[in-house]
């Protein structure tokens, strides 16, 4: 158990490394007019010059990213190049809204798919059409013209929810849960059928297993076998396709939030694209991709802990 | 945006029928006709747009409808239409180039991967798995940092972060049909590598590919315009994304603006999926087979009623039971046809026909436990007088009520018929808990008790094992002492030997042997190995293609086989065993000799040795066709 996880963290460092280098060099290229969008237009050659050394653009690649490597270690990821605002405090001010709109929205996926996925499986009819339409509808229209659409109606015409968030960066969770609801909604719309109609399939798979037939040959009870037996079997795969939808939010936030205007991390990524803003854009990478690791290494030890030949290799 | 793309299912070579049964769907022909539009107005653009893209008219912003601009202007005084129509252009051109990208590096590498295996195989299954776990619209995002707001750059980069897809679809369809016959044989006869891959490989991954294509197409709009939405897109140019920003920004003065690009949107992509399904419908060919209700449409085969000497003493009484499954025309095809079965108290009667006979659906039957689409026809099924089933209709909750408790079942597979997810002991002790009421400890005792008994040598061992951790004989002695834990009175016992290696076979039945001359416990025997029925029945009934042929005790079955189908059972015991012909038994094809008993004991022993199960007319036939 221990060496899985020492070794599925051995492999996280190596992606960590990878990506971080392979996105260092490709912004490298980019940065070559970076000095002169940061002074502005009138800026003399003379200035340019000198910003540039400032900020190590004179340096080549190697130098640059070992430079910048060895104080990311540190845990030192640089300062905005626009706003001098460090990166550190940056992520740590946009994180949490972002983290909490995920979470809550996942949570509420993963208890609604199963319910949904579960009875669409076991009880077939009506409910097993509702989820097999609202995946193809699910499929058909991206999350963020949903919640374009969410807003117009709800936020708009209705006036319902309102139309723009109205928190501040570290505004604390009381002052979230009204400007959030209509954002979780939208995730929650978006994701659930597909997600239920994985779970569906899971289960069906297991109740057609042998095993199935044999517990009801010895008098087990309906209810039990499904939710003891089936669901348990199933749960791995459930937890897949949740691990998967998170990692595809991670993407999906970034235009929600600008939808909702919600100043978190995706907001934050998006301006600093915009303006070629390195240091920023580098924290955010690197910040994605250890939530990417760690969410596969918690549904891997997940996984793990349900099915117990994974657990002895 | 959500990123998991469902990966459609292999489905084996394209019959014709299929572009038939696909135009039949009237959302493929919508969704198709819905695409035709599109495109053909997106190439139309030059020629139909009233306006240029990028005219202004700075006087004449966020207009209605109407006038010369039909759908009006946006904030920047440029006419909807227009933009709509060249938004459509750029959208279609750069998911088409994205799609390219994506097969162009999936496809050969999931060739090459799965064809030849080997180190290329691992490296790129690495690179997948690596690009699987990018956040793709991080990525997007710095690479357009990177390298500029051009839609074509991102949707390069967005076609390799989709290339996996293609690459295990690819890899997967090559790998399962790499090692196929007619592949085997196409190398035989000399074809090279590029061909076969060419002729018999891309054949299989087109019609996946396709569908995945059209899925592919869907998500990378929907990307690109979420990209554009954001103000990241190029804006020189007129786009589907861009529009609905500017339409959301202005969500309040000129709410119509969104509703353009929304519709443009929405409607492509979900002609997109519906196509997708389309096809993936008419390839796995998904009319729903619905069961008639009524049950007019039998197909009764009236039975030989079967003589009962002494009627007090009978625990099973099955009659007339015919079984069947929905067939393509609406009605049933019958795989049970008219069988009657008695059993009484304490006796073991065979059920002995080869696979495929419908010897298992009976058993199941008998435990109400078919399959979902199976249905009972009609029939009469008895157990110590209740009706379980009465002219063909189940009674669900008596069937559930003597299951584990009056009737218990032994299964032939012993490994899956374990929940590979539970200790054996925890699975072994919660029907008596749950149907005799003992408490946990009590019911661990038990099962100590009933695993020692069955000659398992260690049982606290097997008890705190997971059913990987043990061997196969050793799970079918779980389960064999699992359908002894309530005390029933009945054991359907489906082919319980058959699964195990041919040296634990006979450990096996001896325990079956022993279990039943110790508890006197009925057992419905169900095998295809006249050797286990000799060994351990009374009484035999021979099923072949549903019905039962003949029925009589296991001395004048084997001495005296009246059935043509039943002599031949009991030559097959004897297939391959030329070499034993000198001992005095005759090959398959020689008129059956009337054994005397030690011959038959002689016989017996050879089945003995023998119970690989014989190949049926149906299994051979297939095989010879795929060669």
């Amino acid at each position: 158990m221990l060496m899985f996880t020492l070794r599925r963290l051995g492999a996280g460092v190596v992606l960590l490394i990878a990506i971080t280098a392979l996105t260092y060099t490709l912004l490298f290229f980019s940065s070559s007019s970076i000095a002169r969008n940061i002074l502005g237009e009138q800026a003399t050659q003379d200035q340019i010059a000198l910003k540039e050394a400032e900020l190590g653009l004179d340096q080549p690649l190697p130098v640059r990213f070992f430079a910048w490597a060895q104080a990311a270690v540190r845990g030192d990821f640089g300062r905005s190049w626009f706003n001098g605002e460090s990166v550190t405090d940056a992520l740590v001010n946009r994180t949490p809204v972002t983290l909490t709109l995920m979470l809550v929205s996942i949570v509420l996926v993963a208890i609604v798919a199963t319910a949904l996925g579960v009875l669409a499986a076991v009880r077939r009819g009506w409910v097993d059409r509702v989820v097999q339409v609202g995946a193809v509808v699910g499929d058909a229209i991206p999350g963020f013209v949903l919640a374009i659409i969410l807003v117009a109606v709800f936020a708009v015409q209705l006036a319902i929810f309102p139309a723009v968030s109205t928190i501040q960066p570290g505004a604390g969770a009381a002052a979230w849960i009204g400007s959030l609801t209509l954002p979780v909604i939208a995730i929650v719309l978006n994701y659930v059928t597909s997600s239920a109609q994985q779970i569906r399939s899971a289960v069906i798979k297991q109740l057609e297993q042998d095993y199935v037939r044999t517990l009801r040959s010895r008098g087990i009870g309906e209810g039990e076998i499904v939710l003891k037996h089936v669901l348990r079997s199933a749960a791995p795969a459930g937890l897949t396709v949740l691990s998967l939808q998170f990692i595809g939010l991670l993407g999906g936030v970034v235009i929600l939030e600008r939808v909702f205007a919600i100043p978190g991390l995706g907001a934050l990524a998006v301006g600093a694209t915009v303006r070629g803003d390195i240091p920023i854009v580098m924290g955010v990478v690197i910040l994605t991709v250890l939530i990417v690791i760690v969410v596969n290494l918690l549904v891997d030890l997940a996984n793990g802990a349900l099915n117990p030949k994974v657990r002895l290799s | 945006m959500t990123d998991v793309i469902r990966t459609p299912t292999l489905t084996t070579r394209v019959p014709r029928g299929q572009v038939r049964r696909f135009l039949r769907n009237p959302l493929a022909v919508i969704s198709l006709a819905v695409l035709g539009v599109i495109v053909a107005l997106a190439a139309l653009a030059p020629v139909i747009a009233p306006f240029d893209p990028n005219f202004a008219d700075i006087g004449h912003t966020l207009a209605d409808p109407g006038g010369a601009n039909l759908l009006g202007t946006d904030s920047a005084g440029r006419d909807v239409f227009t933009r709509l129509l060249y938004g459509a252009q750029l959208t279609l051109l750069s998911a088409l180039l994205c799609a390219v990208v994506a097969i162009g590096l999936g496809l050969p590498a999931g060739l090459i991967a799965g064809f030849y295996g080997g180190p290329f195989d691992s490296a790129s299954s690495w690179v997948t798995n690596l690009i699987i776990s990018l956040p793709g619209i991080i990525v997007l995002l710095s690479v357009r940092a990177a390298l500029g707001p051009s839609v074509w750059i991102s949707m390069v980069a967005f076609g390799i972060l989709l290339s996996p897809g293609y690459f295990r679809l690819t890899r997967t369809a090559v790998q399962a049909v790499r090692n196929e016959l007619y592949v085997d044989a196409a190398r035989v006869v000399g074809l090279s590598d590029a061909r076969i891959i060419a002729r018999h490989i891309l054949s299989v991954v087109r019609a996946p590919l396709i569908i995945q294509t059209a899925l592919i197409f869907g998500v990378a709009i929907a990307v690109q315009s979420g990209l554009q939405f954001l103000g990241l897109g190029d804006p020189s140019e007129a786009s589907w994304g861009e529009m609905l920003g500017d339409g959301f920004q202005n969500i309040y003065i000129q709410p119509l603006l969104m509703l353009w690009p929304v519709l443009a949107i929405g409607l492509t992509i979900g002609s997109l999926v519906l196509l997708g399904n389309a096809i993936r419908d008419a390839l796995e060919d998904k009319r729903v087979v619905s069961a008639p209700r009524t049950r007019a449409a039998r197909t009764v085969v009236e039975p030989a009623a079967e003589e009962i000497p002494d009627a007090a003493d009978v625990l099973l009484q099955v009659s007339n039971l015919s079984v069947g499954y929905p067939s393509a025309d609406g009605g049933h095809t019958p795989v049970v046809r008219g069988v009657s079965l008695t059993i009484r108290e304490g006796e073991v009667l065979g059920l002995v026909g080869e696979s495929g006979s419908g010897k298992s659906q009976t058993a199941f039957s008998i435990l109400g436990l078919l399959p979902s689409s199976a249905r009972i026809l009609s029939g009469t099924i008895f157990f110590r007088g209740d009706a379980l089933v009465r002219g063909g209709i189940r009674d669900a909750a008596l069937m559930k009520g003597l299951r584990g408790r009056r009737i218990a079942y032994i299964p032939q597979e012993p490994m899956s018929n374990l929940d590979p997810a539970f200790k054996i002991g925890a699975q072994l002790t919660r029907p008596m808990v749950k149907l005799l009421g003992l408490s946990k400890k009590q019911a661990r005792a038990q099962a100590h008790a009933l695993l020692a008994s069955v000659g398992i040598p260690d049982p606290d061992r097997v008890l705190g094992s997971y059913p990987h951790e043990i061997s196969g004989g050793m799970a079918q002695r779980v389960l064999i002492a699992g359908a002894l834990s309530c005390d029933p009175d009945l054991i359907i016992a489906d082919e319980p030997t058959t699964a195990l290696d041919v040296t634990v076979q006979g450990e096996v039945l001896d325990v079956l042997r022993s279990m039943q001359e110790r508890t006197g416990v009925a057992v419905l025997l169900v095998t295809h190995n006249m050797g286990v029925i000799a060994d351990i029945a009374d009484r035999v009934a021979v099923m072949r293609q549903g019905e039962i042929v003949e029925t009589g005790t296991v001395d004048q079955i084997l001495a005296a086989p009246a059935h043509p189908y039943t002599q031949a059972l009991l030559g097959s015991m004897l297939v391959g065993r030329e070499p034993l012909t000198p001992l005095g038994i005759g090959p398959v094809d020689a008129p059956e000799p009337v054994l005397n008993r030690a011959d038959r004991a002689l016989a017996l022993a050879v089945a003995d040795s023998d119970r690989e199960e014989p190949l049926s007319d149906a299994a051979e036939t297939a095989l010879r066709e795929e060669i």
